[in-house]
């Protein structure tokens, strides 16, 4: 019973940050219809970025307690620096290829990823030793269920995450702007037509979707505070398991995004739990091909007819 | 009007054994006069180029040749590798009593090592069929993403071996099947007996590079290139796209699982999983697409540069990913079909047909 409310909890931590990195994917493929490889690595620059910040308020050090709203100036900040580098990218990368090939993109969007990655390991960026994020979060335990911690913050990160999901949610569906996203990511063409400044909006999602990334990059190192080197291998999973989730829930569909992300969530962490640790990876991919054999629009996607 | 007589039939078989009789002697050449002139480094350098010829251009088959983009390559590279791996080293281990290299040139140990070799193609094929049948059925981007997960699920499987080999009284006692377990973990498959010399990987270049070569200039490489244009349009002409796309994968598979045999006996290199991982798939691509997407000379010398490349670099060793990725983006921009395009490099003496000038 406890390891049940445990994993059951964790699984709810982890894939609501999947969730979170799953609306970056799933937004820019709505809007561009291209996979956005480097987005993992935005994910990986908002953790770095945040304990580079709290680094030079003096925070890392042994014995320092951040001030009580500290941790979410960082997260707000790592939020802007993101949507910028996100923007950045946009603008100087996707951009020359609008209208290309998408094989193009794609392979334009590894090589971004390789950048960043590689950008981030030089010693002076962020070098490639490992650190431990500092505590920047409030901890501490609330309430003891059956032998299970509910801790402050898994809370925290989970009710950030839930609350970022519902503002874009509102963001997307009441809003002018996020008519316009709908827009341009039903048809480009007749948007630009119709007066929407396709630019723009574009560059508004990829700063949106970096944004989110930062903050599940942060929520992610308060939970796993060992920060590896930015082309570790755990970060590039992290990513791409993300995308799984996206995937899964039917790619391009945000509310997909967010049930994909707890799925992955649950699997992983219910599978590591009672079958084996070590092959958690295993399960994730597992689930995405059995999806993509069997409803390879994803749970709430609908099937795309290719027009010639 | 009279038919002009064809070529002889004498003529025709020559020629179609040509490219194999020049391969040889040059591989002969290079094994004989240059390697032993030129010294065990120079030597190491040019097996690793010709190990990653044969990468590129398998690698090409699939996302050149037909416009498919898998990034899994260094997984079927691991595939073949350790089948060959586990051939040579249990099978000496039974034959001889020692994993160590046996017979000299053409002898009994590198017949083995040959049969470990075909072996690791055959299962990488085998991989690549198992993996490219439900991908391949969706679009382009999501194949990316499956061989990725393949290529991840393999290093999480390899990593959890056994990592203590049996000795070699051990191993008549043990069964096969749990041999099979038994590759090293997470530390590499280490003792696999040093088999490859320029010899071996001459004439799997040779054979890596007649067979791209026909398949471009024949109908099945028509019907790969007709899938790259236009999958729709290709399909209105009758060609069974999945089936052909399923092809050209599992032959990309089965010449990176050669490839990854070479890999395996190696002097200097270990078997381990971490080295098989995406990196290394993402270094293959990096060659494919700055050599020209359906390039076989492109892919080919993009290789050969690109592993001499980081010898001269060494002092700038952390900024050589930087450069590539860098590289790699500007490529796409400026000259979105690589180098050299679909050409070739013969073609730029020549006077370029129409339609085919790209």
């Amino acid at each position: 019973m406890t390891k049940l409310l445990q994993t059951a909890m964790d699984a709810v931590a982890v894939g609501s940050l999947y969730a979170l990195i799953a609306l970056g994917y799933t937004m820019v493929y709505g809007v561009l219809k291209f996979i956005n490889f480097a987005h993992s690595d935005i994910f990986v620059l908002g953790a770095w970025s945040s304990f580079a910040m709290a680094a030079a308020l003096g925070w890392t050090k042994a014995g320092a307690t951040p001030p009580l709203l500290g941790g979410f100036a960082i997260l707000l900040a790592s939020m802007a620096f993101c949507a910028a580098a996100g923007i950045a990218i946009e603008r100087f990368a996707y951009r020359p290829l609008r209208g290309a090939p998408r094989l193009n993109v794609l392979i334009t969007a590894i090589g971004v990823s390789l950048l960043l990655q590689n950008v981030g390991q030089l010693p002076f960026v962020f070098g490639t030793q490992p650190q431990r994020m500092p505590q920047l979060l409030p901890d501490r335990v609330l309430a003891s269920v059956a032998g299970v911690d509910l801790r402050l913050v898994d809370l925290i990160g989970a009710g950030t995450a839930v609350a970022l999901m519902l503002g874009l949610e509102a963001l997307v569906f009441r809003t002018k702007l996020g008519r316009a996203m709908r827009a341009v990511s039903w048809d480009v063409k007749t948007a630009a037509l119709m007066g929407i400044p396709v630019d723009r909006v574009v560059a508004f999602t990829f700063g949106l979707g970096s944004a989110l990334a930062a903050a599940a990059g942060l929520l992610y190192a308060m939970k796993y505070p060992g920060l590896n080197q930015p082309a570790h291998a755990t970060w590039v999973l992290l990513g791409l398991k993300a995308f799984v989730a996206a995937v899964v829930g039917g790619i391009g569909n945000i509310r997909g995004a967010m049930l994909g992300g707890l799925l992955i969530g649950a699997v992983e962490l219910f599978g590591a739990a009672y079958f084996s640790p070590h092959l958690r990876d295993l399960y994730v991919f597992t689930l995405l091909i059995l999806v993509l054999l069997y409803r390879p629009a994803g749970l709430l996607g609908r099937a795309a007819v290719e027009k010639v | 009007m009279e038919a002009r007589p064809g070529p002889s039939a004498a003529v025709t078989a020559l020629r179609g054994v040509l490219p194999f009789l020049v391969g040889a002697f040059a591989s002969l050449l290079l094994h004989f006069v240059v390697a032993p002139a030129s010294g065990p480094f120079a030597t190491k350098l040019v097996m690793d180029a010709g190990i990653n010829v044969i990468l590129a251009v398998s690698l090409n088959l699939v996302n050149g040749f037909t416009g498919q983009f898998s990034i899994g390559h260094a997984g079927f590279m691991a595939v073949g590798g350790y089948t060959a791996g586990l051939v040579t080293y249990y099978g000496s281990m039974l034959l001889w009593g020692s994993p160590a290299a046996h017979g000299g040139f053409l002898g009994g140990g590198e017949l083995l090592f040959l049969a470990a070799c075909l072996a690791g193609a055959a299962v990488a094929a085998l991989a690549g069929l198992l993996v490219g049948l439900p991908s391949l059925r969706l679009r382009g981007d999501y194949l990316a993403i499956v061989t990725l997960g393949f290529g991840e699920i393999l290093r999480v499987l390899l990593q959890r071996t056994g990592d203590v080999l049996p000795t070699a009284a051990e191993v008549r006692r043990t069964p096969l099947p749990e041999l099979a377990t038994h590759v090293g973990g997470a530390l590499g498959f280490t003792g696999i007996p040093f088999y490859t010399s320029p010899f071996w990987v001459g004439i799997f270049v040779t054979v890596m590079l007649v067979v791209a070569y026909r398949l471009k200039s024949g109908s099945h490489g028509r019907s790969f290139l007709a899938i790259r244009e236009d999958e729709v349009a290709a399909e209105a002409m009758g060609i069974p796209t999945t089936r052909v796309k399923v092809t050209a994968f599992v032959l990309s598979a089965l010449f990176a699982g050669l490839a990854g045999g070479l890999f395996a006996h190696l002097v200097g290199t270990t078997l381990n999983p971490r080295e098989l991982g995406f990196q290394k798939s993402f270094d293959v691509v990096i060659m494919v697409v700055l050599g020209g997407m359906g390039s076989i000379s492109g892919a080919a010398i993009a290789a050969v540069i690109l592993t001499l490349l980081p010898e001269l670099l060494r002092s700038f060793s952390e900024y050589r990913m930087i450069l590539y990725a860098a590289l790699l983006v500007v490529v796409m921009i400026v000259r979105p079909q690589g180098l050299l395009g679909l050409g070739e490099i013969w073609d730029v003496w020549r006077p370029r047909r129409k339609g085919t000038g790209r």
